[in-house]
């Protein structure tokens, strides 16, 4: 039995990571068929569900929106689906308004918005709030403090607490506002009906207008009032700037063309490059032949057919009919089909699935269970235990490896392109490395330290996540998958193993200080490990360093500019270096290469996030304050591991006269 | 004595330390570019011999530190010194020399570019065409003279380092000499308002200087601003010719020496090209429905009269144009005023580096060195593995 236990533990799990793929059925609405529909945010094409997630992250932390927050898991609370939560925001915001979806920690501002008190038997859990409950002049005080916030604090680095958490939820309801005018504007009733009296006024409003600005004659004000009773409704919408719902009518796969609904609605009467050019928008003003051109279009576009199609969706899903709800999306999905936008729905569908499946938070709770099974093996040395702790590993490395390569289809990129996608990189190389050690030794100290890197990036990862879309586009300067390719990835390997050795040396000074689990041939052995991983640190940072200063030269005329991320990388090249040449001079013996090891999870951790934190530098491009709390702490936590190593072996728990005889079996001697 | 300093200056130990102080000084020179600018912090720490770091606030130096040429320097001497007397060569250390030599490649390169390499920056407007690029740090004084039939003026510049408070410079093409009342490294310069500054007179009697004054700014140590320095300076003909306000925001003012016409100008030290470069059209696109940069490019046209070279090349990111032993990057892009024409601008940053190959051969070296070293690490390892394994 206990020889099939690995094996059928992980057969468990993998079960349960098939079971996320299997399709979903709705029983009601089709939510599924509708979360697919493709829109533009971020500037880049992705399904509404993706939208959906990525917004309700920003403002609740997590990706499905919890109606009775105040309920624990156990007395069921009704929870639905981002895009049910967005599709209600988008179409029957008064109901979503009344939705206790965003979430406020900080007791500051909750006291400063006169936010409840926990309170359960009037439904109030002290952290979810619905938008209804900030009231007028909670947005009014939390725009004005927000404000206030931007301008008297412009380098972030003076701002407290209190300001994140404002500037925090300021930016939550900007996005809530944006996502609510997406199909319509947030006051309307019967979208089809309102498209159909904007659409009667419009001839006689053109004509009106023409007759204006020709200057020929008289004209009928009433007729130019009432288009632009209509027209105004849909200009105000697009001060928002909410995402891009209408696909160009000529089809294409071109996300340029898109527009926002405001837009497609104006296209009709007057478009609106022309009326934010009349309405001297900032920055929106036309050329003469622009304008020229502007004013002779009017009245002479169509309307694009996806904007009936998703008034009919609106429109049912407001009246809570599922029958015309299906149908309509059914609908517009065959009429995108005529758009010839073949490749983009495709693309959606996928990301939903990728979306559903979820594989990182799958691989981080695979990685705890393993880290447990390898733990047990330190402790009565049963090979069952290492042996599940190694399949649950390696299939948390076949899931983690699909991920990463999902990501990278989806985005049509190379593996690191962010923060976010550098934490899962770094998780990926570091369990890598560590299989590879345990392939070698066979005694689970690979498998722990691959489980706490793959676990704790994880973490790091999910914590990046909630500032929004993780799949956003590239910068100009960073828009070359070449260099994405060669210097990001090999650096960020580098970053890897260096995290490999200090998590090696941390096991090798919290078992020995505080275990007897630790012999003198395990000590040897992890030495070993160390010095090998270090070795391979330090090529893959010096090669990956090196090539971002070829790729610098090749972008910017110079090949080293002294720029904070470089530095942080090439303080890792110098620490490894240190380390190696420490050994080789027999200036540092097993214990004191521990200890360098361990703070080189420093060095690097400035390198990846400190550098960041400083907000200079042309790197700078993934700053956030809440980082920095997180980065001492870990930083205070490796200074007091590297105390601990300071300590004379003697007094361990470890490596004592007692237990430095004979190996014990199942350590495997090397 | 001296076989005990040449122990010292191979050794290992000496090596730690200087690899050690090299993370320290890296990191201080990091932070230090928070409050110093990116600039002044690489000039401090990295291209000195001594250096100290003091937190903000602190009115006296904290860290010493050694500045960057002195660790480069003790580095190299150690390498060098530690070969000649310790190391042996054997086919088993062919990688450590590699990497050695390349490593020592690599800091006599960023020395040699420290020296060589010369930044400056190309800006115009479409249609514009340029034969110069500008220096971003350092203005001129120049007086340009029309030179007869020939089209090309005669110039004559002074750097302005050269313009001190109080001194006196002459130039034998000059009519005239040159002394400096004031000088200011970074200044703004406004039109003087007859009520608010009645108690200041304006900048100078001659010129636009006398209806203007000259506030003092503090230098700028961000890299998105510069310094724009300013002088008042008396020009001393047979008698004076009144004093002059010069400033790098003032366009070129007009001085009547012995029946000739000399212009004036304050402006960023030019460096001409034997070729011209004109601006036909630039792109600028953000991703749909953000202010996210997609693609900035410049097209532009490139002549050479010498060598009868004239095509059209397109510039952007990550895609210079190498010509004439300099390189054209696409550094920023904006568009003026619909007033003024609403024309598209864009500014390349030129770059002339005659050392730009070390590193590459550096990295080389290192990297294969590197390689094979562990490689045969490694080789080794699993080879004695091999026999024990079960």
């Amino acid at each position: 039995m206990k020889q099939r236990l690995p094996l059928i533990i992980t057969a468990l799990f993998a079960f349960w990571i098939l079971g996320a793929l299997r399709p979903r059925r709705d029983p009601e609405y089709a939510f599924g068929a509708f979360g697919r529909l493709p829109v533009v945010f971020n500037g880049r094409l992705q399904p509404i569900d993706s939208l959906a997630r990525n917004s309700l992250t920003r403002i609740r932390e997590k990706d499905t929106a919890n109606l009775e927050p105040v309920k624990s898991w156990y007395e069921r609370p009704k929870i639905i689906s981002a895009t049910e939560w967005l599709l209600t925001l988008m179409t029957r915001p008064e109901v979503a308004d009344g939705w206790k979806v965003f979430r406020v920690d900080h007791p500051e501002l909750k006291a400063m918005l006169k936010l409840p008190e926990p309170n359960p038997a009037a439904g109030e859990d002290g952290k979810h709030y619905s938008w209804n409950q900030f009231g007028e002049t909670g947005l009014k005080q939390i725009e004005e403090s927000a404000r206030n916030i931007q301008e008297n604090k412009k380098d972030s680095s003076l701002r407290n607490a209190f300001d994140n958490a404002t500037l925090g939820l300021y930016e939550a309801m900007t996005l809530y506002l944006r996502l609510k005018n997406t199909v319509h504007p947030q006051d309307t009733v019967g979208f089809a009906a309102e498209i159909a009296d904007y659409q009667k006024t419009i001839p006689a409003g053109v004509k009106a207008f023409q007759q204006r600005m020709t200057g020929s004659g008289t004209f009928d004000t009433n007729a130019l009032t009432e288009v632009f009773g209509h027209t105004e409704r849909y200009f105000v919408t697009l001060r928002g700037e909410p995402p891009l719902l209408i696909p160009p009518a000529a089809g294409g796969d071109a996300t340029f063309a898109w527009q926002r609904m405001g837009e497609a609605l104006l296209d009709p009467s007057f478009g609106a490059p022309l009326l934010k050019h009349l309405m001297r928008v900032p920055k929106a003003e036309l050329s003469p032949e622009a304008a020229a051109e502007g004013i002779r279009l009017v009245g002479t576009r169509p309307l694009s057919p996806a904007v009936g199609h998703w008034a009919a969706m609106a429109d049912a899903f407001r009246e809570s009919q599922v029958a015309g709800f299906n149908t309509a999306v059914a609908g517009y999905q065959t009429y995108l089909e005529s758009l010839r936008l073949g490749k983009a729905l495709n693309k959606t569908a996928r990301e939903q699935l990728y979306n559903s499946f979820a594989p990182f938070s799958k691989t981080a709770a695979l990685y705890i269970v393993a880290f447990l099974f390898s733990c047990g093996f330190w402790f009565n040395f049963a090979e069952w235990s290492r042996k599940t702790s190694l399949h649950l590993v390696q299939l948390a490395f076949v899931v983690h490896t699909l991920g990463l390569i999902a990501r990278m289809w989806l985005e049509g990129r190379p593996p690191v392109t962010n923060l976010y996608s550098s934490a899962i990189f770094i998780g990926w190389g570091a369990v890598g490395l560590g299989l590879i050690l345990e392939s070698f030794w066979k005694n689970a100290i690979g498998l722990a330290v691959a489980t706490v890197i793959g676990f704790s990036t994880q973490v790091v990862a999910h914590n990046l996540a909630l500032g929004g879309d993780t799949m956003v586009m590239l910068q100009a300067v960073l828009d070359t998958n070449f260099w994405l390719a060669t210097h990001v990835v090999i650096v960020t390997l580098g970053y890897a193993a260096t995290y490999v050795a200090g998590f090696l040396a941390i096991l090798y000074v919290v078992l020995g200080f505080f275990t007897k689990v630790m012999t003198a041939d395990m000590g040897k052995s992890l030495s070993r490990m160390v010095y090998g991983i270090l070795c391979f640190a330090t090529l893959f940072s010096f090669v990956g360093t090196v090539l971002g200063g070829i790729w610098a030269d090749q972008s910017w005329g110079r090949f080293w500019g002294w720029d904070p991320k470089e530095n942080g990388a090439l303080i890792i090249v110098l620490w490894n270096a240190l380390i190696l040449h420490a050994r080789w001079g027999g200036i540092v013996r097993e214990r004191g290469i521990m200890n360098l090891a361990i703070f080189g999870n420093i060095v690097t951790s400035w390198s990846w996030f400190g550098t960041n934190l400083l907000g200079v530098g042309l790197h700078s491009y993934g700053f956030m304050s809440g980082a920095f709390t997180a980065l001492m702490i870990f930083v205070g936590s490796q200074c007091v591991l590297i105390a601990l190593g300071l300590i004379p072996q003697a007094k361990w728990r470890s490596f004592s006269a007692a237990t430095s005889g004979a190996a014990r079996p199942g350590s495997v001697t090397v | 004595m001296i076989s005990k300093l040449f122990q010292f200056l191979s050794s290992l130990r000496l090596t730690v330390v200087l690899l050690g102080l090299g993370v320290v000084v890296v990191f201080f020179g990091t932070l230090g570019q928070t409050s110093d600018g990116l600039y002044v912090a690489q000039e401090r720490y990295f291209r000195s011999w001594f250096s100290y770091w003091t937190p903000h606030g602190a009115a006296f130096p904290v860290v010493p530190l050694p500045g960057g040429y002195l660790l480069g320097t003790m580095l190299v001497i150690n390498l060098l010194v530690a070969h000649f007397t310790r190391f042996k060569w054997t086919w088993s250390k062919s990688g450590i020399f590699l990497t050695h030599i390349g490593i020592i490649l690599l800091l006599l390169g960023q020395l040699a570019t420290d020296m060589l390499a010369r930044e400056s920056i190309m800006s115009f407007r479409e249609g514009d065409t340029r034969n110069y690029s500008e220096s971003s740090m350092d203005f001129e004084l120049a007086f340009l003279r029309s030179a007869g039939s020939n089209t090309l003026d005669q110039v004559v510049s002074i750097p302005a380092s050269r313009l001190k408070p109080g001194a006196e410079l002459r130039q034998e093409l000059l009519p005239f000499a040159i002394r400096v009342k004031e000088a200011y490294e970074n200044a703004r310069i406004r039109l003087r308002a007859p009520v608010m500054d009645s108690n200041r007179p304006p900048a100078a009697t001659q010129g636009v200087g006398a209806r203007i004054v000259i506030d003092e700014q503090p230098p700028t140590r961000t890299m998105d601003a510069r310094n724009v320095p300013a002088a008042v300076v008396e020009l001393l003909g047979a008698s004076s010719l009144g004093t002059w306000a010069l400033s790098g925001e003032l366009k070129s003012q007009t001085v009547t020496v012995e029946g000739t016409e000399w212009r004036l100008e304050y402006r960023p030290v030019r460096d001409y090209k034997p070729f011209a470069l004109t601006l036909l059209k630039t792109t600028h696109e953000t991703y749909p429905g953000t202010d996210i940069p997609k693609n900035f490019q410049s097209r532009v046209r490139l002549r050479n009269t010498e060598s009868h070279e004239d095509r059209e090349v397109d510039i952007y990111m990550n895609s210079p144009l190498r010509y004439g032993g300099y390189t054209f990057f696409q550094y920023q892009m904006g568009k003026e005023q619909l007033a003024d024409g609403g024309r598209g601008t864009s500014a390349l940053q030129v770059v002339r580096n005659p050392s730009w190959v070390t590193p590459y051969l550096g990295c080389i070296l290192v990297g294969v060195g590197l390689l094979v070293q562990f490689l045969m690490h490694l080789t080794k390892f699993i080879a004695r593995r091999k026999p024990r394994a079960v």
